[in-house]
Formats: C-alpha cells, structure tokens, sequence
C-alpha cells in the first residue's frame, strides 16, 4: 500500500511535536524512521495509526484516497497496524485468545477452530513456533512480537509499523524478524521501522527518513552514509561557551564490579571511580541502561553484584534512605510523577525536604525559606503556588532548590530536558556550584551538546553496554552519536574500567 | 466563574439540587409526595428536642469514623475495614465490662478503660489490614473488606458462644450491662454530652494534625504522591501504618461508645453501618476536616428523620440511604464535570 503523509502538523499545548512532516512510502518498501528522543517520531507514528490525531489541514493519503484515522481499530480497518515497543497483548490470556481479541467481526462465540487453523497457517508461514494453548506471558519479547505480527497480518494489516523492534529480543530472533520484514515488503507490504540503531537501519531500509526536533531533516536511500545520519539525527554543534574543566579532589563513588539487572537487560561489571568536583555525563538512547545505572547510584535499584562505596563507606545493599542521609540526592525526570507531590505548596516541598523534626510546622519559617528559595533559584510562583501549576522550567527549578546542604553526590535525570536555553545556563550555574563545594554529579541527557558542555567524563549506553568512561574533552558529538547508534563498540565490549 | 471557591459552590449546590430533584422523581414515580416526604425528614430529625438528641446520638459515632477516615484518605488509603475497625473497639470495649463487671472500681474508671480499650481493640484491627497491605501487598480494600466479614462473625461467635446471655442466645445480644456502666447521659434524653465531647475532641485533633503538624504533611505527601514523598525521605510505609493505626483507634473509639453510651451490651450489628455511611461523608467534604461537623451532622438527620416514613407515609426508611447515596453521586459528577470545563477553558 502506498503512503503519503503531507503536512502533517500536531500541537501538545504549546510544544509543536510535528512541523509540517511530508513523506511518500511507496508500496513494498522499508522506511527507516530515525531520530533522537523527542524528536517527534513516536509522535508521528501515532498520528498514522490512530492513537492521537494530527491537527486539521494535515492529510493521510493511502493508496492515493485521503481518509481520516480516528481510533487504532479504524487504523487497522484501513490496513494500518502498529507493533509498539512494549507488546500492547494480554500475558494472562491463552495465545489463541489473545490472536482473535482485535477481531471487531468474530461475532459473539469466535469459532475457535477456524482461527487456530488461520493461525498455525500464517505461523507456518513465517517459521514461527507456537502453541497455541500456551499463555502469553510464557513467551519472550521477541516471540510476543512474532504473535503480534500474525495478528496483525491476519487482521488485515498492509502497512506495518514497527516501534523500536529490536530492544529486547535475541540476535536469533533479530535475523528471523528482519527475514520476515523482507519477505513481506517483497509481497508488497509498507513496513515502517522506527528505530534509533543505525546498524539495524543500515542491514534493513531501503529507504531513510530522519526527523529533529519535529521537523524531517532528510531523506537517503541506499548506499546509507552513517556520518551523515548522525549529523542529520543530532545537528551542528553550537558552543555553549567555554568548557570548565573541573578541579577533581579525592574519590567520592567507587563502583567495582557492579552489575546490574532488570527484566529487559543486563548490565555487567562497571567499574567506575567519581571524584569529587567531577561530572560524569551519561549518554545513550533512553532505555539503554544509563536510568537502571543512575537508580543503583541512588541506592534505588540494588545491584545483583559488586561493590558500591561512598568517600570509603561500604553502601551496597543498602537502602536508597541510607544514601540520601549519606549525602545522595536524587532528581527524576518524571517531575510531577517522581520528584514533586502535586497538591503541595512550593512551601510544603521545601519544608518535607528539610526533613523536619518536632510536631507541628513553623509557618512563618516556612515561608521564609520558600520566599529565599524562590529567590535564589528564580522560580515564577509564591511560597503557596501549587507544584503543578508551574510551569515545566519552573518545577525543574524547584526540584533543583530541594537539593539538600551540604551533599556528596548529586544523581539527574534529564536535568534541562525541555528548557530554554537561559534556564540551562542558570541550572548549570547552580550545579556547577554544587561542584565547587566538593560534590560530584552524574547526569542522564539525551541532548550531546549539554554532555560534552558540563561533563568531564561520559559514558554511553547501548542496549545494556557501557563504553569506557570518555574524557569529554577529546570526544566530539560524532564519535558520541556513532557510539549511541550501536557503532564502534568492540566486539565483546561489556565492561568498563576507570 | 468555574475556578476557585464560589465556583465550586456553586457546582456543589447544584450537585444538591439535582440529587434532591431526582430522589424526587422516584418518590413521585412511587406514588409518594415528595414535599411531604422531606417535610417528614425534617420535623422527625430537628421537630423536637427529643428527636434532636437521637440525631446527636446517631452523629457521635459518625463524627469519629469520618475523623479517622480523613486521615487515611489523606494518606491515599481506602480503609474500607474501617466497619470491622468499629467491631472490634465494641467487642473489646464489653470485654473490658465484663472483666470489671463485679469489680469494686469506681464505675468512671472502668469506663474509661473500656473505651481505651476500644481504641486498642479497633487500631489493632486496624494494623491488620495495614500490615497486609505493607508487608502482604494485598489492596487495603480486599483486605479490610475481608476483615469486615471475619468481624461480623467474631461478634455472633461472641454472642451465641462464649458470652451467650443467660437462658437461651439471642440475636438481641449479650446481656445488657448494669446501668451505671453507661455514660452519664441528659436527663430524659438519650444523648451522653460525653460522647459528644469525645467525637468533637476527635474531629479537632485530626484537624489540627492535618493542617498543623509536620506529621500531617508527611501524610499528605505519602497520599499524593507515594513515590515522591519516598525519594523526599518519607518512610512510606511507616507513614502507611500510622494512619491505619490511627484511623482504626478512632473507629474503636465509636464502636465503645456504642456500647457504653447507646447499647450496653454487644449486639450483632453493632456498627450500624456508620462505617460506610464515613466514606460517603469524608467523599462528599473532599476530604476537608472542617467541613466534616456540618456533614455528617446533617447525615445523621437523614438517618433519623426518615425513621418515621414507615409509619406516616408508608415509605421505606431507607429513603435517607438512597438521598445520601445520590448526594455523593452527584457530588462527584459535578467535580468531574467541573474539572472538565476547567482542563477546556
């Protein structure tokens, strides 16, 4: 089927998530779709498959007809199915039950037996191997893709979107998935591959569309330059002024053989020695590893092996209480979802903050640290401004002014994610303080230019590895985004040593 | 017009007249007055000095559960078992009379006893369904709701078992107490201004704990945002038991002065059903303490004023549960539709 999507625009409030986006998909093609977090990909995705809708005077043309999407199942009606990067199925359910469940004309008792027979058909084809009696959540990502892409095949998909596929599954799987991709665009089918791994990108499209900061940035077909992706995917590198290389003292965290685990990946031995005044960036497509490693920092995710210490002190196992008291602040990103209570005053945030002792609360102190903080970190709003009703700079600043006095390490996530670029200035100010008072900071961002700015040393992630830790002063955003696209990794990197 | 105070009055009354306007349909669709009806309500709850006392009397124990329960919602907590909590402070409460029942003690000591007893008893019960939830992860909904039952069975165990009255069981309850086992109450009247004094004491300190405390705050916190409130410093799941603890002491309060004050004895039902009847008072005040007196105030008339339906208009009294119930209903889909308008504009 072919696809045309043109001018396609969508607002969120004020944020323009989409400028005008123009692509033609011809029938039987694999488009690539790369871009950084935020780059307006998922955005985009949604809008051809009915989850959101793009704002009017934007068109979807399929197969030369304008039509309107309003709903993910008036998207598959139109042929349009969408595998999400966390299988969108049902682990307690049968596999069965799970494959006829989109079916809007199975009627009021499915005929079990004709499905199963479609179902073992279409497996067959595709060399997948599955039971059908089985229950979902005994399948792996990879195998929970595969019944995905049935379903939606059997449903009547011919455009196939695919949302980050490869996070997850095993390398067998890898080859097997992108054997069916190729042999379904042969059959005339659209695939849509969103992905931010250039490798994956490279082996598979045939052809390429980078977006940035909402907008298409370019097109490539075959033969794909990798550094010119990169530069489309990231940009030109504008200076933020001159580097400050820190005056780094003795070791503040020392990691040793530190691995760490989650259900979708595995991190292995990190060692890493932070000294004090230093700043580590951490850098990596979200999801790759860096927020599992900045919560063990925090004492949030315990390792499942290795040592953690503080200036000396033994803290692995510990709880994330221990090491807040021992001096570790930690700022999620999730602001209202994590860092801030919505429905409490900016007075009653810096008041918990200073974990308070006696009975009852001394207002007018209150309000007089409030009214200091929200001097001295320049946040728009009073002392009994509610939490949610600033706006995003601002409760990014507040959380900032819930740092504790005096601190040994300092953990963020996303600290200027979505500001503008005098509050980046003005935060880092403030960090940068923090530093010179002898704390160190290690830092989770997806924007580059920040990374090489503010840190000394970085790290990169990549589906679970961890690069040797880079002086940041002899990297460039290139090699940096080379290594974020899964490029230039030795072949059995794993490790990293400090 | 929709933002702030008077906007959300002004849903609010609306909210009050459409529940009264469909309670009206049904009545009417019933064959029934309803002019008469709420006329009967309001002289059977406020027409006599007498009638008054009973809606005091029905409104202490409602007073204290919506107390308690303020502080658990504040803690983000649905203390459905909050019924049971109720059950316990009545059964511990008559097993302190009974220990005391030929005892020399001055009567005022015993009952204090009794009624201490009841806290206990009912925050006990309480950290049950508090530890499920912490240690367990069972939902405090399934877990109180499963004590309710456990508790209903506790009391008639109690009653045609082991405190059965002399002679033959009876579903009217275990034997009633000497008199000057019963607070002190106005003469002719059957209002204890002790009790009063107690529900009123209750409501205050839980005001003052949630407006004025360190405690109160940490609480708020944990309740709107228990992953915040973690990564602040709260102990979480501390802050979690301490309101089950609390919230259950004051349910076990109401449920002695059940005993001590209006019954004398347990009885199988002895928490009428104010537990419930709490949720639905602290729901409609949104959770604000210093609306909890006038709310549950006029609940407690509802229940007492339609006791003489039956009788004069031969309608059921259970005409106040469903006014109550519609009140909370509409309440809410005012608020919802209030927020809708405001997330628009």
């Amino acid at each position: 089927m072919n696809v045309a999507l043109k001018n396609i625009h969508k607002h969120f409030g004020k944020v323009h998530a989409n400028k005008g986006i123009n692509l033609t998909i011809p029938s039987g093609t694999i488009q690539g779709i790369l871009g950084e977090n935020g780059a307006g990909k998922s955005t985009l995705m949604k809008i051809l498959s009915g989850f959101i809708q793009a704002d009017s005077g934007s068109e979807i043309i399929l197969d030369g007809k304008p039509v309107v999407i309003h709903s993910p199942a008036d998207a598959i009606h139109h042929g349009v199915g969408m595998l999400h990067q966390d299988p969108l199925d049902f682990p307690p359910m049968r596999i069965l039950d799970n494959f006829l469940i989109g079916r809007s004309s199975g009627g009021l008792f499915p005929n079990r037996k004709e499905v199963a027979q479609d179902f073992n058909r279409l497996a067959q084809e595709f060399d997948f191997s599955f039971d059908p009696d089985n229950y979902v959540d005994t399948l792996t990502v990879g195998e929970r893709q595969q019944l995905e892409i049935i379903r939606l095949l059997w449903l009547g998909a011919r455009i196939l979107i695919l949302d980050e596929p490869t996070t997850g599954i095993s390398a067998s799987q890898k080859i097997k998935l992108f054997a069916t991709l190729k042999t379904l665009a042969e059959k005339g089918m659209t695939i849509i591959f969103v992905s931010h791994k250039l490798e994956d990108v490279e082996s598979l499209c045939n052809q390429v569309a980078v977006l940035r900061a909402g907008e298409l940035v370019g097109e490539m077909k075959p033969p794909l330059d990798t550094s010119t992706l990169v530069e489309m995917m990231f940009g030109k590198v504008v200076t933020l002024g001159e580097r400050q290389p820190a005056k780094t003292g003795d070791t503040m965290l020392d990691l040793q053989n530190v691995s760490l685990e989650d259900a979708r990946m595995k991190i292995k031995n990190i060692n890493l020695n932070v000294h004090a005044g230093e700043v580590i960036g951490l850098a990596g497509m979200e999801g790759s590893g860096q927020g599992m490693f900045i919560r063990a920092c925090a004492g949030l995710t315990r390792p499942v092996g290795g040592r953690v210490q503080l200036k000396g002190h033994d803290l692995t196992g510990k709880s994330y209480h221990v090491y807040k008291n021992a001096g570790v602040n930690f700022l999620p990103a999730a602001r209202l979802e994590e860092g801030l209570v919505p429905g409490l005053s900016l007075t009653d945030h810096f008041v918990l903050a200073e974990q308070p002792r006696g009975i009852f609360i001394d207002r007018t102190a209150g309000e007089k640290l409030a009214e200091d903080r929200i001097k001295s970190f320049n946040i728009r709003g009073t002392p009994l401004t509610m939490v949610e009703a600033l706006s995003g700079g601002n409760q990014q600043r507040a959380e900032l002014a819930l740092l504790q006095s005096p601190l040994s390490l300092v953990l963020l996530e996303h600290p200027t994610r979505g500001l503008d670029i005098e509050s980046v200035i003005y935060i880092w100010g403030k960090l940068k303080e923090r530093c010179r008072q002898g704390a160190s900071i290690i830092f989770i961002s997806s924007d580059l230019e920040e990374i090489l700015q503010y840190s000394d040393r970085v790290l990169v992630f990549f589906s679970g590895k961890v690069s040797q830790p880079i002086d940041a002063a002899n990297t460039s955003v290139e090699q940096l985004g080379q290594l974020i696209g899964g490029k230039g990794w030795p072949e059995n990197g794993g490790g990293s040593h400090a | 017009m929709l933002k702030g105070r008077l906007g959300g009055f002004i849903f609010q009354f609306l909210a009050f007249v459409l529940a009264l306007g469909f309670v009206s349909v049904i009545l009417i669709s019933a064959g029934a007055s309803p002019m008469e009806a709420y006329k009967n309500m309001l002289t059977g709850s406020v027409g006599s000095m007498r009638k008054f006392a009973e809606v005091l009397v029905s409104f202490v124990p409602l007073l204290l559960v919506t107390a308690g329960l303020l502080i658990t919602f504040s803690a983000g907590l649905w203390n459905i078992g909050v019924e049971g909590q109720i059950v316990l402070g009545a059964i511990i409460s008559v097993w302190v009379f009974r220990l005391f029942v030929d005892s020399t003690l001055p009567p005022a000591l015993i009952i204090t006893l009794a009624i201490l007893g009841g806290m206990i008893g009912g925050a006990l019960w309480a950290s049950l369904a508090g530890a499920l939830k912490t240690f367990g992860g069972v939902n405090e909904i399934f877990g109180g709701l499963g004590l309710n039952f456990v508790s209903t069975a506790l009391t008639l165990y109690l009653i045609f078992g082991p405190w059965k009255r002399e002679g033959v069981a009876s579903m009217s309850g275990t034997a009633p107490f000497p008199d000057h086992f019963s607070l002190p109450q106005v003469p002719e009247l059957r209002i204890s201004l002790w009790a009063l004094g107690i529900a009123l004491v209750g409501i205050v300190i839980v005001y003052f704990i949630l407006q004025g405390t360190y405690f109160g705050l940490k609480l708020k916190a944990v309740g709107k945002n228990f992953r915040a409130a973690y990564l602040l410093g709260i102990p979480t799941w501390r802050y979690s038991m301490y309101s089950f603890l609390i919230c259950g002491a004051l349910a076990g309060v109401a449920g002695a002065v059940q005993v001590a004050g209006v019954y004398h004895r347990l009885i199988p039902s002895i928490s009428s059903g104010y537990g419930y009847l709490g949720l639905m008072v602290a729901m409609l005040i949104n959770y604000q303490a210093i609306w909890a007196i006038p709310v549950a105030l006029f609940f407690a008339a509802l229940n007492i004023g339609s006791i003489q339906l039956p009788i004069v208009m031969k309608l059921d009294s259970s005409l106040a549960g469903v006014l109550q119930g519609v009140l909370v209903l509409f309440v809410l889909l005012m608020e919802g539709i209030r927020q809708k308008f405001l997330k628009k504009a």
